[in-house]
């Protein structure tokens, strides 16, 4: 277990997304709750998951993690430091503000600064790693993922959502890994499908009323 | 009677029985039911009254009379795939809902016996 600045109690949630894996009976061997879904939901729905149980549990702070090794969750003190100081609503992990570390190919890295310009645009907000899934989230930023978390490709539709909801966002350097298995949500990056995907989303949710 | 009436009159006929099989056995909800038998019931008001679909297109002003049908038909067509499009992601936001609650509920319960065995 990790040790958090003393005020702070942890629980972990894994949340099963009907991996063909030994996912669920690996979290069943740790002191972890696991949040198994019957039917998969891809990464929208499965993320929502531990919004709704932070939410019923009155957690003041969620933190959202891959468990594919990306995110160390070592680094997660570093979310919750600059949460206990500044108390922004939404603290996101990010690879781009420092050196060293994993960074992603040269297509995603595009990918990436085009979302940076859209989101710009959307929601005034300069913010480089909107494809980060290493996030943290207090009560204001949970009652909304809770409520209405995207569905396909959430991370940088979200974005638009909490700055419209009037939630802080910053960003906080962390150190990412290599995955170690399996596959991005966003596979070929560059493709334009997710691009186009993601664009209408967030048009959508910055027109629609919140 | 020409020989085309008498064949799309006895398909329509079929057509109608396997909606109302189709209903009957409860496979079918009845709002979509009424599409279907609204379609129906328009292809075999044509079938037997021939003169009506030129009637129909001098009123729209189509030259060739079975343009009107095609056009008519791929616009209700279209109309019908969004209208299921918008019903499929309705059930899709359903799914999603009763999935997340089935995996927060079935959390507690495994809470609650731990607790009841710890006690």
């Amino acid at each position: 277990m990790l040790k958090l600045p003393p005020h702070h109690q942890m629980e972990i949630a894994v949340v099963n997304d009907c991996s063909k894996d030994d996912t669920k009976m690996v979290a069943e061997l740790y002191p972890v709750v696991v949040l198994d879904l019957l039917v998969n939901l891809g990464i929208g729905g499965a993320v929502q998951t531990g919004f709704l149980y932070a939410r019923e549990n009155g957690f003041d702070v969620a933190v959202q993690l891959d468990g594919d090794g990306q995110h160390p969750p070592w680094e997660l003190i570093k979310l919750i430091e600059f949460y206990d100081n500044t108390r922004t609503n939404i603290v996101i992990g990010s690879r781009f503000l420092n050196e060293g570390g994993f960074k992603s190919s040269f297509a995603r890295r595009m990918g990436i600064r085009y979302f940076h310009w859209l989101n710009k645009i959307l929601t005034g907000k300069s913010i480089y790693d909107s494809t980060s899934g290493f996030r943290l989230f207090d009560k204001a930023g949970i009652a909304i993922a809770a409520e209405k978390y995207p569905d396909e490709y959430p991370e940088p539709a979200s974005l638009v959502l909490f700055s419209k909801a009037g939630l802080m966002i910053q960003e906080v350097p962390v150190i990412m890994s290599e995955r170690l298995a399996g596959q991005s949500s966003i596979r070929n990056f560059a493709s334009i499908y997710y691009c186009i995907k993601v664009t209408i989303s967030m048009l959508f949710i910055f027109i629609r009323k919140i | 009677m020409t020989r085309i009436q008498i064949i799309t009159i006895l398909i329509n006929i079929i057509f109608i029985g396997y909606i109302a099989r189709l209903i009957i056995k409860g496979k079918l909800r009845e709002e979509y039911a009424i599409v279907w038998c609204l379609c129906t019931f328009v292809l075999v008001v044509f079938s037997f009254w021939a003169k009506g679909l030129e009637l129909m297109s001098k009123l729209f002003g189509v030259f060739d009379p079975p343009n009107l049908v095609f056009t008519a038909f791929i616009f209700i067509i279209l109309i019908y795939l969004l209208h299921l499009s918008v019903v499929s992601s309705k059930s899709h936001h359903s799914i999603n809902r009763l999935t997340q609650e089935l995996a927060l509920m079935k959390e507690k319960m495994k809470k609650a016996e731990q607790e009841k065995k710890g006690a």
